[in-house]
């Protein structure tokens, strides 16, 4: 088989037939986008796409081929944006066949040459698909770096004295982001006096223990004593059991604990503003 | 050679590291230093390190060594001014800097020096 050739002549013949093919292909897409897009819509589209196509079978220029990748990862992105699935996206491509072999089905001398267009329009729809993946993972991607700047906040309790609730599973990457905005913090606000709060961790393990006492360890050098708070009674039975050892770092089971112990080495005293009514029961 | 110069005010040194720190500085430094808590009889030595971007090994024995001097003649050393990156990096090195006393910047460096820093809880 000639691949060239049948393709100039499958191409010349698409040319021919033009408006019919694109016509029941844009027919063909609309009816599967189930009311997504309008027609008109999808006609230009396919008509640009068609003339694409036309070209690349024809050889007529280099840039064809560049072009219609071009224009397949544009529509692949729209889509995806649209809310189309891959498969939906993917069959639109492939519907071309529909529409081209109706008009040649009783032409056999055709064959070669809708073969060629066949197998085109094939890896056609998989380049939409892969497309597709790439920018899927791409969103992923930003989601994730988002995810992770949300969830370090660090907050200010008192004068000179700030706080890091951590919620979610502390891995190297997120440890590495809490010290780095701890010290900045620290830097900014001046605090003397950090609470890194761990309620919210389901897992400390020997890791982030590692994690925990590198971050205090830095805030220390800046001048910023840190008390590690939210530990539960579960967690205190793993972290003894690992053998981990937290030092000269105080370590306290609430945010409040902890508060009071910041407030105390600060030369604070929280004293009723009513003497006459008692206080409730401060522990330590 | 720069030297980096030293200012007396009090009962305290003040030295602020503007330089790119060379061997030779380093050491002449340190000499330096010994003879003026020598000669002055200072209880404190304030180092400014807020100029300093990068801090490797050899700056963190050299800001240890000082401290080791400075403890010889009963005067206790503060470093203040690191930036959170010299610190992480200090951390993740393992440089401890035992033996000098860190703060954020030369205010907390000598309310802790004048002996009016909270005691710890």
């Amino acid at each position: 088989m000639d691949v060239s050739a049948s393709g100039t002549r499958i191409a010349d013949y698409l040319r021919e037939h033009q408006d019919k093919v694109i016509g029941r292909w844009t027919e063909l897409v609309v009816a599967g986008g189930r009311g997504r897009t309008t027609a008109d819509e999808v006609r230009r589209e396919l008509a640009d796409l068609f003339s694409l196509i036309v070209r690349v079978l024809s050889r007529a220029d280099d840039h064809a081929a560049g072009e219609l990748r071009a224009a397949l990862d544009e529509l692949s992105r729209s889509r995806a944006r649209d809310g189309f699935s891959p498969s939906e996206t993917a069959l639109g491509v492939f519907t071309l066949k529909e529409a081209v072999y109706e008009l040649v089905a009783d032409a056999t001398d055709l064959m070669p040459e809708f073969l060629v267009l066949s197998q085109l329009v094939d890896g056609l729809g998989l380049r939409t698909f892969e497309a597709y993946s790439a920018a899927r993972e791409e969103i992923i991607a930003d989601q994730s770096t988002a995810m992770l700047e949300l969830s370090t906040p660090v907050v200010r309790l008192w004068e000179g004295i700030i706080a890091v609730p951590l919620v979610g599973t502390l891995d190297s990457a997120r440890a590495q982001l809490v010290m780095e905005k701890l010290l900045e913090t620290v830097v900014a606000t001046g605090a003397d006096h950090a609470v890194i709060d761990i309620t919210g961790v389901p897992t400390v393990d020997t890791e982030v223990a590692q994690h925990l006492l590198k971050t205090v360890s830095a805030a220390r050098l800046l001048g910023a004593e840190c008390t590690i708070s939210g530990i539960r009674p579960q967690v205190a039975q793993t972290i003894v059991s690992l053998g981990i050892e937290f030092g000269d770092i105080a370590t306290k089971a609430t945010l409040a604990d902890a508060l009071g112990l910041a407030l105390r080495q600060a030369g604070l005293k929280v004293v009723p503003s009513n003497p006459l009514h008692s206080p409730p029961s401060a522990r330590d | 050679m720069e030297t980096v110069p030293i200012l007396k005010i009090g009962l305290t040194l003040f030295v602020s590291i503007q330089i790119d720190l060379q061997d030779e500085s380093v050491i002449q430094l340190q000499e330096d230093l010994a003879n003026e808590l020598a000669v002055t009889g200072a209880r404190g030595v304030l180092i400014d390190i807020t100029g300093v971007e990068i801090v490797d090994s050899f700056i963190g024995r050299m800001l240890s060594t000082i401290g080791s001097i400075s403890r010889l003649f009963d005067a206790e050393t503060v470093i203040v001014g690191m930036r959170p990156a010299v610190a992480i990096t200090l951390t993740e090195l393992g440089l401890s800097l035992s033996g000098v006393r860190t703060a954020l910047n030369a205010e907390k460096g000598l309310k802790i020096l004048n002996g009016k820093s909270r005691p710890d809880g």
